[in-house]
Protein backbone atom coordinates (compact mmCIF):
# COMPACT_ATOMS: atom_id res chain seq x y z
CA UNK A 1 0.00 0.00 0.00
CA UNK A 2 0.91 3.30 -0.85
CA UNK A 3 1.02 6.35 1.78
CA UNK A 4 0.90 9.82 0.66
CA UNK A 5 1.63 12.45 4.16
CA UNK A 6 3.28 15.42 4.73
CA UNK A 7 6.54 14.88 7.51
CA UNK A 8 8.05 18.38 8.92
CA UNK A 9 6.52 20.51 6.74
CA UNK A 10 7.24 18.47 3.54
CA UNK A 11 4.80 15.67 0.90
CA UNK A 12 6.22 12.47 1.60
CA UNK A 13 5.15 9.55 -0.22
CA UNK A 14 5.80 5.85 1.25
CA UNK A 15 5.42 3.05 -1.06
CA UNK A 16 5.13 -1.17 -0.11
CA UNK A 17 3.59 -0.05 3.30
CA UNK A 18 2.21 -3.49 4.71
CA UNK A 19 -0.75 -2.78 5.90
CA UNK A 20 -0.58 -3.83 9.86
CA UNK A 21 2.84 -1.61 9.88
CA UNK A 22 3.38 0.95 12.71
CA UNK A 23 3.80 5.01 11.49
CA UNK A 24 6.77 4.59 13.83
CA UNK A 25 8.68 1.77 11.55
CA UNK A 26 7.65 4.16 8.48
CA UNK A 27 9.45 7.00 9.80
CA UNK A 28 12.07 5.04 10.81
CA UNK A 29 12.36 2.18 8.27
CA UNK A 30 11.22 3.82 5.22
CA UNK A 31 11.58 7.73 5.73
CA UNK A 32 15.49 7.37 7.28
CA UNK A 33 14.01 9.68 10.12
CA UNK A 34 15.34 7.80 13.00
CA UNK A 35 14.80 10.27 15.88
CA UNK A 36 11.68 8.44 17.02
CA UNK A 37 12.84 5.89 19.24
CA UNK A 38 11.93 2.53 19.31
CA UNK A 39 11.44 0.78 22.75
CA UNK A 40 8.39 -0.83 23.43
CA UNK A 41 5.88 -0.97 20.95
CA UNK A 42 3.55 -0.88 23.10
CA UNK A 43 2.40 2.87 23.93
CA UNK A 44 4.57 2.22 27.83
CA UNK A 45 7.51 4.87 26.94
CA UNK A 46 6.73 7.30 24.92
CA UNK A 47 10.22 7.38 23.22
CA UNK A 48 8.36 7.20 19.63
CA UNK A 49 5.99 11.14 20.42
CA UNK A 50 5.39 12.86 17.39
CA UNK A 51 2.62 14.99 16.31
CA UNK A 52 -0.16 14.18 14.13
CA UNK A 53 -2.14 16.66 12.86
CA UNK A 54 -0.75 18.69 16.24
CA UNK A 55 -2.13 15.90 18.93
CA UNK A 56 1.03 13.98 20.53
CA UNK A 57 0.75 10.18 20.02
CA UNK A 58 2.30 7.18 20.09
CA UNK A 59 3.87 6.94 16.64
CA UNK A 60 4.03 3.00 17.43
CA UNK A 61 0.35 2.37 18.05
CA UNK A 62 -0.62 4.40 14.74
CA UNK A 63 -0.96 2.71 12.05
CA UNK A 64 0.42 3.93 8.96
CA UNK A 65 -2.48 3.59 6.79
CA UNK A 66 -4.08 6.16 9.30
CA UNK A 67 -1.89 9.09 8.13
CA UNK A 68 -2.92 9.37 4.71
CA UNK A 69 -3.18 12.82 3.89
CA UNK A 70 -2.28 13.69 7.93
CA UNK A 71 0.72 15.81 8.84
CA UNK A 72 3.66 14.59 11.30
CA UNK A 73 6.10 16.64 12.95
CA UNK A 74 8.67 14.22 14.64
CA UNK A 75 11.71 15.62 16.33
CA UNK A 76 14.16 16.60 13.42
CA UNK A 77 11.17 19.01 12.42
CA UNK A 78 11.04 20.12 15.97
CA UNK A 79 13.44 23.43 15.15
CA UNK A 80 11.56 24.65 12.22
CA UNK A 81 8.02 23.70 14.24
CA UNK A 82 9.45 25.79 16.95
CA UNK A 83 10.60 28.79 14.19
CA UNK A 84 7.20 29.06 12.30
CA UNK A 85 5.20 29.20 15.61
CA UNK A 86 7.24 32.05 16.92
CA UNK A 87 6.95 34.02 13.22
CA UNK A 88 3.02 33.47 14.16
CA UNK A 89 2.21 33.26 10.40
CA UNK A 90 5.56 30.95 9.72
CA UNK A 91 6.15 33.44 6.69
CA UNK A 92 9.75 34.57 8.34
CA UNK A 93 12.41 32.53 7.73
CA UNK A 94 12.69 28.79 5.78
CA UNK A 95 9.06 27.68 6.99
CA UNK A 96 9.23 25.25 4.07
CA UNK A 97 10.46 22.48 7.10
CA UNK A 98 13.16 20.24 7.37
CA UNK A 99 13.69 18.60 4.18
CA UNK A 100 13.86 14.80 4.42
CA UNK A 101 17.58 15.12 2.51
CA UNK A 102 18.52 17.39 5.16
CA UNK A 103 16.51 15.59 7.66
CA UNK A 104 18.31 11.99 7.17
CA UNK A 105 21.83 14.34 7.54
CA UNK A 106 21.19 14.96 11.02
CA UNK A 107 22.94 14.38 13.56
CA UNK A 108 23.22 15.38 17.53
CA UNK A 109 25.86 17.84 17.60
CA UNK A 110 24.76 19.64 20.78
CA UNK A 111 27.90 22.07 21.04
CA UNK A 112 28.28 22.51 17.65
CA UNK A 113 26.62 25.98 17.23
CA UNK A 114 26.05 25.99 13.74
CA UNK A 115 23.24 23.69 14.29
CA UNK A 116 19.90 25.31 14.81
CA UNK A 117 17.77 23.64 18.05
CA UNK A 118 14.34 24.75 19.46
CA UNK A 119 14.04 26.49 22.51
CA UNK A 120 12.98 23.05 24.19
CA UNK A 121 16.30 21.56 23.01
CA UNK A 122 18.53 23.73 23.73
CA UNK A 123 16.52 24.11 27.05
CA UNK A 124 17.54 20.35 27.44
CA UNK A 125 20.91 20.69 26.87
CA UNK A 126 21.71 23.66 28.95
CA UNK A 127 19.61 21.69 31.62
CA UNK A 128 21.65 18.62 31.70
CA UNK A 129 18.39 16.43 31.08
CA UNK A 130 20.16 14.30 28.38
CA UNK A 131 22.17 11.25 29.70
CA UNK A 132 22.13 8.46 27.20
CA UNK A 133 19.62 10.07 25.04
CA UNK A 134 17.10 7.65 24.58
CA UNK A 135 14.02 8.84 26.04
CA UNK A 136 14.92 12.84 24.67
CA UNK A 137 13.10 12.86 21.33
CA UNK A 138 9.56 12.11 22.32
CA UNK A 139 10.46 14.09 25.71
CA UNK A 140 10.75 17.09 23.44
CA UNK A 141 8.17 16.94 21.25
CA UNK A 142 6.05 16.19 23.98
CA UNK A 143 7.27 19.39 25.93
CA UNK A 144 7.08 21.52 23.16
CA UNK A 145 3.58 20.60 22.86
CA UNK A 146 3.49 21.43 26.37
CA UNK A 147 4.37 25.00 26.06
CA UNK A 148 2.59 25.54 22.90
CA UNK A 149 -0.80 25.06 24.42
CA UNK A 150 0.45 26.66 27.84
CA UNK A 151 3.07 29.36 28.25
CA UNK A 152 3.00 29.12 31.97
CA UNK A 153 2.88 25.59 33.18
CA UNK A 154 3.07 24.74 36.47
CA UNK A 155 5.12 21.64 38.06
CA UNK A 156 1.63 19.41 37.93
CA UNK A 157 1.48 20.33 34.53
CA UNK A 158 4.64 19.21 33.41
CA UNK A 159 4.62 16.28 35.12
CA UNK A 160 1.36 15.31 33.68
CA UNK A 161 2.75 16.49 30.48
CA UNK A 162 5.33 14.19 30.40
CA UNK A 163 3.43 11.30 32.37
CA UNK A 164 3.71 9.00 29.02
CA UNK A 165 7.29 9.33 28.84
CA UNK A 166 9.62 7.01 30.45
CA UNK A 167 13.30 8.28 31.21
CA UNK A 168 15.73 5.31 33.18
CA UNK A 169 18.64 7.78 33.53
CA UNK A 170 17.75 10.91 34.44
CA UNK A 171 15.80 10.72 37.72
CA UNK A 172 13.20 13.39 35.91
CA UNK A 173 14.27 16.20 38.01
CA UNK A 174 17.29 17.71 35.10
CA UNK A 175 13.83 17.30 32.80
CA UNK A 176 11.42 18.74 34.53
CA UNK A 177 14.25 21.75 34.99
CA UNK A 178 14.99 21.83 31.00
CA UNK A 179 11.30 22.45 30.65
CA UNK A 180 10.77 25.27 33.60
CA UNK A 181 13.89 26.32 31.56
CA UNK A 182 12.58 26.88 28.64
CA UNK A 183 9.22 28.32 29.65
CA UNK A 184 11.24 31.04 31.57
CA UNK A 185 12.64 31.60 28.10
CA UNK A 186 9.71 31.76 26.28
CA UNK A 187 8.47 34.27 28.62
CA UNK A 188 11.99 36.78 28.02
CA UNK B 1 -4.13 -7.35 4.93
CA UNK B 2 -6.09 -5.43 3.31
CA UNK B 3 -6.53 -1.78 4.85
CA UNK B 4 -9.89 -0.15 3.94
CA UNK B 5 -10.56 3.55 4.89
CA UNK B 6 -13.88 4.66 4.67
CA UNK B 7 -14.91 8.23 4.37
CA UNK B 8 -18.32 8.02 5.49
CA UNK B 9 -20.15 5.96 8.40
CA UNK B 10 -22.70 4.38 5.24
CA UNK B 11 -19.30 3.41 3.62
CA UNK B 12 -17.70 1.83 7.02
CA UNK B 13 -21.46 -0.11 7.60
CA UNK B 14 -21.14 -1.45 4.06
CA UNK B 15 -17.20 -1.96 4.57
CA UNK B 16 -18.44 -3.99 7.66
CA UNK B 17 -20.98 -6.12 6.23
CA UNK B 18 -19.15 -6.96 3.28
CA UNK B 19 -16.35 -8.35 5.64
CA UNK B 20 -17.55 -9.48 8.37
CA UNK B 21 -13.88 -10.20 9.61
CA UNK B 22 -12.94 -7.09 9.44
CA UNK B 23 -11.49 -5.07 12.44
CA UNK B 24 -11.83 -2.08 12.76
CA UNK B 25 -9.00 0.18 14.36
CA UNK B 26 -9.78 3.80 15.90
CA UNK B 27 -7.04 5.41 17.97
CA UNK B 28 -5.19 1.93 18.12
CA UNK B 29 -3.75 1.84 21.27
CA UNK B 30 -5.23 -1.59 21.53
CA UNK B 31 -5.14 -3.16 18.30
CA UNK B 32 -1.63 -1.89 17.54
CA UNK B 33 -0.24 -3.46 20.56
CA UNK B 34 -1.74 -7.00 19.13
CA UNK B 35 -0.42 -6.41 15.97
CA UNK B 36 2.85 -5.39 16.78
CA UNK B 37 3.37 -8.07 18.89
CA UNK B 38 1.93 -10.68 16.05
CA UNK B 39 -0.47 -11.80 18.68
CA UNK B 40 -3.24 -11.21 15.86
CA UNK B 41 -3.52 -10.63 12.00
CA UNK B 42 -6.43 -9.32 10.75
CA UNK B 43 -7.29 -9.93 7.24
CA UNK B 44 -9.29 -6.05 6.72
CA UNK B 45 -8.03 -3.42 9.20
CA UNK B 46 -10.97 -0.98 9.10
CA UNK B 47 -9.84 2.61 9.48
CA UNK B 48 -12.28 4.52 11.73
CA UNK B 49 -10.04 7.91 11.73
CA UNK B 50 -12.04 9.62 8.74
CA UNK B 51 -15.43 9.37 9.82
CA UNK B 52 -15.52 12.69 11.51
CA UNK B 53 -18.66 12.52 13.66
CA UNK B 54 -17.06 9.36 15.47
CA UNK B 55 -15.29 12.05 16.65
CA UNK B 56 -17.91 14.16 17.65
CA UNK B 57 -20.66 14.46 20.43
CA UNK B 58 -24.17 16.06 21.09
CA UNK B 59 -25.75 17.11 24.42
CA UNK B 60 -29.32 16.95 23.95
CA UNK B 61 -31.60 18.18 26.87
CA UNK B 62 -31.41 15.14 28.91
CA UNK B 63 -28.35 12.88 27.47
CA UNK B 64 -25.13 13.43 25.64
CA UNK B 65 -24.40 11.54 22.32
CA UNK B 66 -21.01 10.12 22.79
CA UNK B 67 -19.10 9.45 19.22
CA UNK B 68 -17.27 6.29 19.96
CA UNK B 69 -14.23 7.96 18.66
CA UNK B 70 -14.32 10.86 20.92
CA UNK B 71 -10.83 11.05 22.66
CA UNK B 72 -10.36 10.24 26.18
CA UNK B 73 -8.93 14.06 26.10
CA UNK B 74 -12.30 15.56 24.25
CA UNK B 75 -14.07 13.64 27.13
CA UNK B 76 -11.68 15.37 30.46
CA UNK B 77 -11.48 18.59 28.78
CA UNK B 78 -15.39 19.37 27.50
CA UNK B 79 -18.00 16.83 29.19
CA UNK B 80 -16.59 17.49 32.84
CA UNK B 81 -19.84 19.02 33.83
CA UNK B 82 -22.31 16.52 31.84
CA UNK B 83 -20.42 13.17 32.63
CA UNK B 84 -18.24 13.32 36.06
CA UNK B 85 -17.86 10.11 36.40
CA UNK B 86 -16.23 9.25 32.88
CA UNK B 87 -14.50 12.01 32.87
CA UNK B 88 -12.59 11.27 36.02
CA UNK B 89 -11.96 7.53 34.64
CA UNK B 90 -10.76 9.14 31.68
CA UNK B 91 -8.28 11.06 33.33
CA UNK B 92 -6.68 7.79 34.82
CA UNK B 93 -5.88 6.00 31.28
CA UNK B 94 -3.04 5.73 30.02
CA UNK B 95 -0.93 9.01 29.69
CA UNK B 96 -1.60 12.11 27.28
CA UNK B 97 -0.57 10.46 24.65
CA UNK B 98 -2.64 7.38 24.89
CA UNK B 99 -5.61 9.33 25.63
CA UNK B 100 -5.43 11.43 22.68
CA UNK B 101 -6.11 8.40 20.54
CA UNK B 102 -8.05 5.89 22.67
CA UNK B 103 -11.73 6.73 23.30
CA UNK B 104 -14.90 4.66 24.76
CA UNK B 105 -15.99 3.09 21.61
CA UNK B 106 -12.57 1.16 21.48
CA UNK B 107 -12.51 0.69 25.10
CA UNK B 108 -16.30 -1.34 24.59
CA UNK B 109 -14.75 -2.91 21.44
CA UNK B 110 -11.96 -4.43 23.41
CA UNK B 111 -14.52 -5.27 26.44
CA UNK B 112 -11.67 -5.95 28.88
CA UNK B 113 -12.61 -5.94 32.57
CA UNK B 114 -10.27 -3.22 33.08
CA UNK B 115 -11.14 -0.92 31.02
CA UNK B 116 -11.79 2.41 32.68
CA UNK B 117 -14.53 3.46 30.75
CA UNK B 118 -16.72 0.36 32.14
CA UNK B 119 -17.38 1.44 35.47
CA UNK B 120 -18.19 4.36 35.08
CA UNK B 121 -20.66 3.88 32.27
CA UNK B 122 -22.50 1.21 33.96
CA UNK B 123 -22.88 3.43 37.15
CA UNK B 124 -24.29 6.17 34.93
CA UNK B 125 -26.53 3.88 33.84
CA UNK B 126 -25.46 4.16 29.32
CA UNK B 127 -26.84 3.18 26.46
CA UNK B 128 -24.54 1.83 23.42
CA UNK B 129 -25.94 2.49 19.86
CA UNK B 130 -24.67 0.08 17.45
CA UNK B 131 -25.40 0.42 13.59
CA UNK B 132 -25.16 -2.32 11.01
CA UNK B 133 -26.60 -2.10 7.53
CA UNK B 134 -29.79 -4.07 8.83
CA UNK B 135 -30.52 -0.99 11.14
CA UNK B 136 -29.50 0.46 14.60
CA UNK B 137 -29.96 -1.14 18.11
CA UNK B 138 -29.62 0.39 21.42
CA UNK B 139 -28.58 -1.87 24.15
CA UNK B 140 -28.22 -0.98 27.82
CA UNK B 141 -24.61 -0.87 29.14
CA UNK B 142 -26.24 -4.66 31.60
CA UNK B 143 -26.29 -6.07 28.32
CA UNK B 144 -23.56 -5.55 26.65
CA UNK B 145 -20.45 -7.22 28.19
CA UNK B 146 -21.13 -11.26 27.64
CA UNK B 147 -17.84 -12.42 28.62
CA UNK B 148 -14.09 -12.19 29.09
CA UNK B 149 -13.55 -9.34 26.17
CA UNK B 150 -16.65 -10.59 24.49
CA UNK B 151 -19.17 -8.13 23.87
CA UNK B 152 -22.84 -7.93 22.47
CA UNK B 153 -21.41 -6.77 18.97
CA UNK B 154 -22.77 -9.09 16.20
CA UNK B 155 -19.92 -9.20 13.44
CA UNK B 156 -21.25 -7.11 10.98
CA UNK B 157 -22.44 -4.05 13.53
CA UNK B 158 -20.09 -1.25 14.54
CA UNK B 159 -20.40 0.99 17.81
CA UNK B 160 -22.02 4.52 16.24
CA UNK B 161 -22.22 5.84 19.88
CA UNK B 162 -22.49 6.18 23.57
CA UNK B 163 -25.66 7.69 25.20
CA UNK B 164 -25.25 8.92 28.47
CA UNK B 165 -27.49 10.79 30.81
CA UNK B 166 -26.23 14.04 32.16
CA UNK B 167 -25.49 13.68 35.68
CA UNK B 168 -28.44 14.50 38.08
CA UNK B 169 -26.03 14.06 40.90
CA UNK B 170 -22.59 13.34 42.26
CA UNK B 171 -20.68 10.82 40.32
CA UNK B 172 -17.09 9.44 41.09
CA UNK B 173 -14.07 6.86 40.30
CA UNK B 174 -11.71 5.13 41.95
CA UNK B 175 -9.07 3.18 40.65
CA UNK B 176 -5.76 1.18 42.23
CA UNK B 177 -2.70 0.78 40.85
CA UNK B 178 1.45 0.95 41.57
CA UNK B 179 1.33 4.49 40.13
CA UNK B 180 -0.94 8.03 38.98
CA UNK B 181 0.18 7.42 35.13
CA UNK B 182 -0.06 4.36 33.01
CA UNK B 183 -1.39 1.59 34.97
CA UNK B 184 -4.15 -1.00 34.69
CA UNK B 185 -6.51 -1.26 36.98
CA UNK B 186 -5.78 -3.72 40.18
CA UNK B 187 -9.05 -2.79 40.09
CA UNK B 188 -11.66 -0.18 39.82
CA UNK B 189 -14.98 1.48 41.46
CA UNK B 190 -17.43 3.94 39.96
CA UNK B 191 -20.67 5.04 41.88
CA UNK B 192 -23.47 7.50 40.46
CA UNK B 193 -26.13 9.18 42.89
CA UNK B 194 -29.52 9.54 40.69
CA UNK B 195 -31.40 11.72 43.31
CA UNK B 196 -33.98 12.43 40.32
CA UNK B 197 -35.32 8.72 41.00
CA UNK B 198 -33.26 8.45 44.20
CA UNK B 199 -31.82 5.65 43.36
CA UNK B 200 -27.47 5.06 42.84
CA UNK B 201 -25.73 3.11 40.06
CA UNK B 202 -22.20 1.04 40.81
CA UNK B 203 -20.00 -0.13 38.75
CA UNK B 204 -16.66 -2.16 38.96
CA UNK B 205 -13.78 -2.79 36.84
CA UNK B 206 -10.83 -5.75 37.12
CA UNK B 207 -12.50 -8.03 39.68
CA UNK B 208 -14.75 -10.56 37.30
CA UNK B 209 -14.91 -12.28 34.17
CA UNK B 210 -16.23 -9.08 32.69
CA UNK B 211 -17.28 -5.23 34.26
CA UNK B 212 -20.04 -5.58 36.99
CA UNK B 213 -22.74 -3.60 38.97
CA UNK B 214 -22.79 -4.18 42.52
CA UNK B 215 -26.71 -4.76 42.90
CA UNK B 216 -27.06 -5.73 45.96
CA UNK B 217 -25.09 -2.91 47.52
CA UNK B 218 -27.22 -0.71 45.78
CA UNK B 219 -30.57 -1.72 46.41
CA UNK B 220 -29.19 -1.69 49.91
CA UNK B 221 -28.08 1.59 49.93
CA UNK B 222 -30.91 3.50 48.05
CA UNK B 223 -33.49 1.16 50.44
CA UNK B 224 -31.27 2.72 53.60
CA UNK B 225 -31.33 6.49 52.20
CA UNK B 226 -34.90 6.31 51.42
CA UNK B 227 -35.54 4.62 55.09
CA UNK B 228 -33.70 7.35 56.96
CA UNK B 229 -34.96 10.15 54.85
CA UNK B 230 -31.88 11.21 53.97
CA UNK B 231 -32.08 12.64 50.32
CA UNK B 232 -34.30 15.41 52.04
CA UNK B 233 -32.28 15.47 55.35
CA UNK B 234 -29.12 15.34 53.73
CA UNK B 235 -27.62 14.46 57.20
CA UNK B 236 -24.22 12.23 57.47
CA UNK B 237 -24.84 8.99 56.59
CA UNK B 238 -24.32 5.98 59.13
CA UNK B 239 -20.88 4.84 59.50
CA UNK B 240 -22.87 1.34 59.81
CA UNK B 241 -24.41 1.99 56.40
CA UNK B 242 -21.14 2.69 54.90
CA UNK B 243 -19.50 -0.36 56.20
CA UNK B 244 -22.59 -2.36 55.06
CA UNK B 245 -22.48 -1.01 51.20
CA UNK B 246 -18.84 -1.33 51.48
CA UNK B 247 -19.43 -4.84 52.19
CA UNK B 248 -21.87 -5.92 49.76
CA UNK B 249 -19.60 -4.08 46.92
CA UNK B 250 -16.66 -6.71 47.93
CA UNK B 251 -18.96 -9.15 48.03
CA UNK B 252 -20.61 -8.64 44.54
CA UNK B 253 -17.14 -8.82 42.73
CA UNK B 254 -15.32 -12.28 41.64
CA UNK B 255 -12.02 -11.70 41.77
CA UNK B 256 -8.74 -13.97 40.32
CA UNK B 257 -5.77 -14.01 41.74
CA UNK B 258 -3.21 -12.67 39.05
CA UNK B 259 0.44 -10.50 38.67
CA UNK B 260 -1.36 -7.34 39.54
CA UNK B 261 -3.19 -8.54 42.55
CA UNK B 262 -4.62 -11.19 44.53
CA UNK B 263 -8.31 -12.03 44.95
CA UNK B 264 -8.30 -10.90 48.85
CA UNK B 265 -6.80 -7.88 48.30
CA UNK B 266 -9.21 -6.86 45.31
CA UNK B 267 -12.13 -7.30 47.39
CA UNK B 268 -10.50 -5.15 50.72
CA UNK B 269 -9.41 -2.79 47.86
CA UNK B 270 -12.91 -2.87 46.41
CA UNK B 271 -14.70 -2.30 49.91
CA UNK B 272 -12.50 1.08 50.61
CA UNK B 273 -13.00 2.53 47.17
CA UNK B 274 -16.53 1.79 47.85
CA UNK B 275 -16.47 3.38 51.02
CA UNK B 276 -14.58 6.35 50.12
CA UNK B 277 -16.48 7.22 46.87
CA UNK B 278 -19.64 7.33 49.01
CA UNK B 279 -17.92 9.63 51.38
CA UNK B 280 -16.83 11.91 48.39
CA UNK B 281 -20.32 11.83 46.64
CA UNK B 282 -22.17 12.04 49.62
CA UNK B 283 -20.56 15.15 50.87
CA UNK B 284 -20.86 16.70 47.65
CA UNK B 285 -24.39 15.82 47.63
CA UNK B 286 -24.95 17.39 50.97
CA UNK B 287 -23.37 20.48 49.81
CA UNK B 288 -25.68 21.18 46.81
CA UNK B 289 -28.37 20.48 48.69
CA UNK B 290 -27.64 23.06 51.52
CA UNK B 291 -26.57 25.80 48.77
CA UNK B 292 -30.27 24.95 47.05
CA UNK B 293 -31.92 25.27 50.92
CA UNK B 294 -29.96 28.50 51.75
CA UNK B 295 -30.75 30.02 48.33
C1 LIG C 1 0.24 1.84 27.27
C2 LIG C 1 -1.23 1.62 27.35
C3 LIG C 1 -1.91 1.89 28.51
C4 LIG C 1 -3.29 1.70 28.59
N1 LIG C 1 -3.91 2.00 29.76
C5 LIG C 1 -5.24 1.87 29.84
C6 LIG C 1 -5.91 2.25 31.04
O1 LIG C 1 -5.31 2.74 31.99
N2 LIG C 1 -7.26 2.09 31.09
C7 LIG C 1 -7.94 1.58 30.02
O2 LIG C 1 -9.16 1.46 30.11
N3 LIG C 1 -7.33 1.22 28.87
C8 LIG C 1 -6.01 1.36 28.76
N4 LIG C 1 -5.37 1.01 27.60
C9 LIG C 1 -6.15 0.38 26.53
C10 LIG C 1 -6.71 1.30 25.45
O3 LIG C 1 -6.03 2.54 25.42
C11 LIG C 1 -8.20 1.57 25.66
O4 LIG C 1 -8.91 0.36 25.69
C12 LIG C 1 -8.80 2.48 24.59
O5 LIG C 1 -10.09 2.88 25.00
C13 LIG C 1 -8.93 1.83 23.23
O6 LIG C 1 -9.47 2.75 22.32
P1 LIG C 1 -8.92 2.84 20.81
O7 LIG C 1 -9.77 3.80 20.08
O8 LIG C 1 -7.48 3.11 20.81
O9 LIG C 1 -9.19 1.35 20.35
P2 LIG C 1 -8.64 0.42 19.11
O10 LIG C 1 -7.34 -0.13 19.48
O11 LIG C 1 -8.71 1.26 17.86
O12 LIG C 1 -9.76 -0.62 19.12
C14 LIG C 1 -9.96 -1.49 20.23
C15 LIG C 1 -10.99 -2.56 19.88
O13 LIG C 1 -12.26 -1.99 19.68
C16 LIG C 1 -12.73 -2.21 18.38
N5 LIG C 1 -13.39 -0.98 17.95
C17 LIG C 1 -12.90 0.30 18.00
N6 LIG C 1 -13.84 1.18 17.59
C18 LIG C 1 -14.94 0.46 17.28
C19 LIG C 1 -16.25 0.81 16.81
N7 LIG C 1 -16.61 2.08 16.57
N8 LIG C 1 -17.14 -0.19 16.61
C20 LIG C 1 -16.79 -1.48 16.86
N9 LIG C 1 -15.59 -1.87 17.31
C21 LIG C 1 -14.67 -0.91 17.53
C22 LIG C 1 -11.49 -2.58 17.56
O14 LIG C 1 -11.79 -3.41 16.49
C23 LIG C 1 -10.66 -3.30 18.60
O15 LIG C 1 -11.08 -4.62 18.74
C24 LIG C 1 -4.00 1.21 27.48
C25 LIG C 1 -3.32 0.95 26.28
C26 LIG C 1 -1.95 1.16 26.20
C27 LIG C 1 -1.25 0.91 24.92
S1 LIG D 1 7.88 2.75 21.38
FE1 LIG D 1 5.98 3.76 21.25
S2 LIG D 1 5.52 4.12 23.31
FE2 LIG D 1 7.31 2.94 23.48
S1 LIG E 1 18.36 9.92 29.25
FE1 LIG E 1 18.53 7.76 29.17
S2 LIG E 1 16.45 7.12 29.20
FE2 LIG E 1 16.30 9.23 29.53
Amino acid sequence: MRVTFTVNGRPQEADDVWEGESLLYVLRERMGLPGSKNACEQGECGSCTVRLDGVPVCSCLVAAGQCQDREIVTVEGLAEHAKARTCGTGACGSAKGTGLDEAQQWQARPTDESVELSPIQQAFIDAGAVQCGFCTPGLLVAADELLERNAEPTDADIREALSGNLCRCTGYEKILDAVRLAAVRQEA
Amino acid sequence: MDFLRPASWEEALAAKAEHPTAVPIAGGTDIMVEINFDQRRPDVLLDLNRIGELQEWETGEETVRLGASVPYTRIMENLRAELPGLALASHTVASPQIRNRGGVGGNLGTASPAGDAHPALLAAGAVVEVASVRGTRLIPIDDFYTGVKRNALAPDELIRAVHIKKADGPQQFSKVGTRNAMVIAVCAFGLALHPETRTVRTGIGSAAPTPVRARPAEEFLAAALDEGGFWDNGKLIPPAVARQFAELVSGSASPIDDVRGSASYRRHALGVMARRTLGWTWDEYRGNERTIRCA
